[in-house]
């Protein structure tokens, strides 16, 4: 087993006083909390803060993991030395603060007793954990439904009471016109009951992929369009790319940079369907040739037009 | 379901925002948490049930996330109701920004 450096975990120097790993443990605690960090690895660092802390704000835990000496590196091969006392002798109970087991290490020297954790107002279950994890998916899944296949940690009790992790693969529907940010409630696949008691739900959070050319706002998509200035001025029917296919677009006379045409239900299918926005960027054509130059020029004689009107000048 | 030799076994759940129907009775049993502490939820505007009575309350989806959410932050972070109130509004707030951003 891999040995644990719980003072460089929680960023304080191995004299630190009790106070000093205290302001280190909650600082660290708000920052990589599973609810609030977006950090991919928040849910793991949230772990390894709350082991470290479980060992270095209790004196007797601090002094026997002091005791094994400050030669250890991180993650180096780990074995307790022989007169290690037994787990019985820190007593007491820790909770893992939800986050599921603590590592091997943690258990092999300060391991067993535990309880559940019980939050003010809480009366005494043991129901399981709700868990959360995330699913991220292509703006195309959610117009047909996809299955993704997930792979969850789930913290399952051994035969000695001991908990680990164990992987457990989980292939999910997302159905059709599921929405970016929407939560998915996977009843009883969270962390398992003790006894007899209920798993705990799993939470799947929904996340698309970013889009080469689309963006989502709730059940709405937007594409910016690239028209030609005389497509603008004079209008045009355009090909424009769907997630369900090409559609003809009809680009009305007179229309302005940044202006919005809409596609009604070719949003996202939710119940209330979303729509499809195409947002007009007027695209500048070079002029390299000859001609070309000789067209714009025209237009600099020909035309009363003063791009800067609204700045007074 | 069995397809050839190889059983394929998928999970379908709920959409959150899309559920309903939660009594106070079944929100407290779900969590194993007391009524009181409930009703305080819905009075800091954390839970918005509809029905005019606490025994008519139908609670969504959304609010047994919420209140997953809260039994964490109490725990684990010593917040307190209105501390809690304040994250799930900024949380909120971030993940509409996030949206927007693309990211």
């Amino acid at each position: 087993m891999d040995y644990k450096d719980y003072y460089k975990i929680l960023d304080v120097k191995r004299d630190a006083t009790q106070d000093e790993i205290k302001r280190a443990y909650r600082k660290l605690a708000r920052k990589y909390h599973p609810d609030i960090s977006k950090a991919s690895d928040a849910a793991t660092r949230f772990k390894e803060v709350n082991e470290a802390n479980e060992v270095l704000k209790d004196p007797k835990k601090r002094k026997a993991y002091d005791r094994l000496g400050s030669n250890w590196q991180s993650g180096q091969e780990f074995r307790p030395p022989p007169d290690w006392g037994t787990a019985s002798d820190f007593g007491g109970s820790f909770n893992t603060g939800g986050a599921g087991a603590f590592s091997d290490f943690f258990e092999t020297l300060f391991g067993q007793a535990r309880q559940g954790g019980a939050g003010r107002g809480r009366t005494f279950s043991m129901r399981g954990e709700d868990q959360q994890a995330k699913v991220v998916i292509g703006i195309e899944d959610a117009y047909h439904g996809t299955t993704q296949t997930l792979t969850l940690q789930k913290p399952q009790a051994g035969p000695g009471g001991q908990v680990h992790m164990r992987e457990q693969r989980l292939d999910v529907k997302i159905p059709k016109g599921i929405r970016p940010g929407q939560r998915i409630r996977l009843a009883s696949q969270g962390a398992p009951g003790h006894g007899d008691a209920p798993a705990g739900d799993l939470y799947l959070e929904v996340a698309f992929r970013p889009h080469p050319y689309y963006r989502v706002e709730g059940a709405n998509l937007y594409v910016d369009l690239p028209v030609a200035p005389w497509e603008a001025v004079l209008g045009a029917k355009v090909n424009i790319p769907t997630p369900d296919g090409m559609v003809t677009l009809t680009i009305p006379p007179d229309s302005k940079q940044g202006s919005k045409l809409r596609l009604k239900g070719r949003g996202l299918p939710s119940k209330d369907k979303g729509d499809l926005y195409a947002v007009l960027n007027i695209a500048l054509p070079p002029a390299k040739t000859e001609v070309e130059k000789a067209l714009y020029e025209q237009m600099a004689q020909e035309m009363d037009f003063n791009p800067r009107a609204h700045l007074g000048v | 379901m069995k397809r050839k030799n190889e059983m394929v076994s998928i999970t379908t759940g709920v959409v959150i925002d899309e559920e309903f129907g939660l009594s106070l009775v079944e929100l407290c049993r779900r969590f194993a948490v007391q009524r009181d502490w409930i009703v305080a939820l819905v009075e800091e505007g954390i839970l918005d049930p509809a029905g005019p009575a606490p025994n008519e309350w139908q609670f969504s989806g959304e609010s047994c996330w919420r209140v997953s959410v809260v039994l964490r932050l109490e725990r684990d972070l010593d917040v307190n109701l209105s501390g809690a109130a304040v994250v799930l509004d900024l949380l909120e707030e971030v993940e509409k920004l996030r949206q927007r951003l693309g990211s």
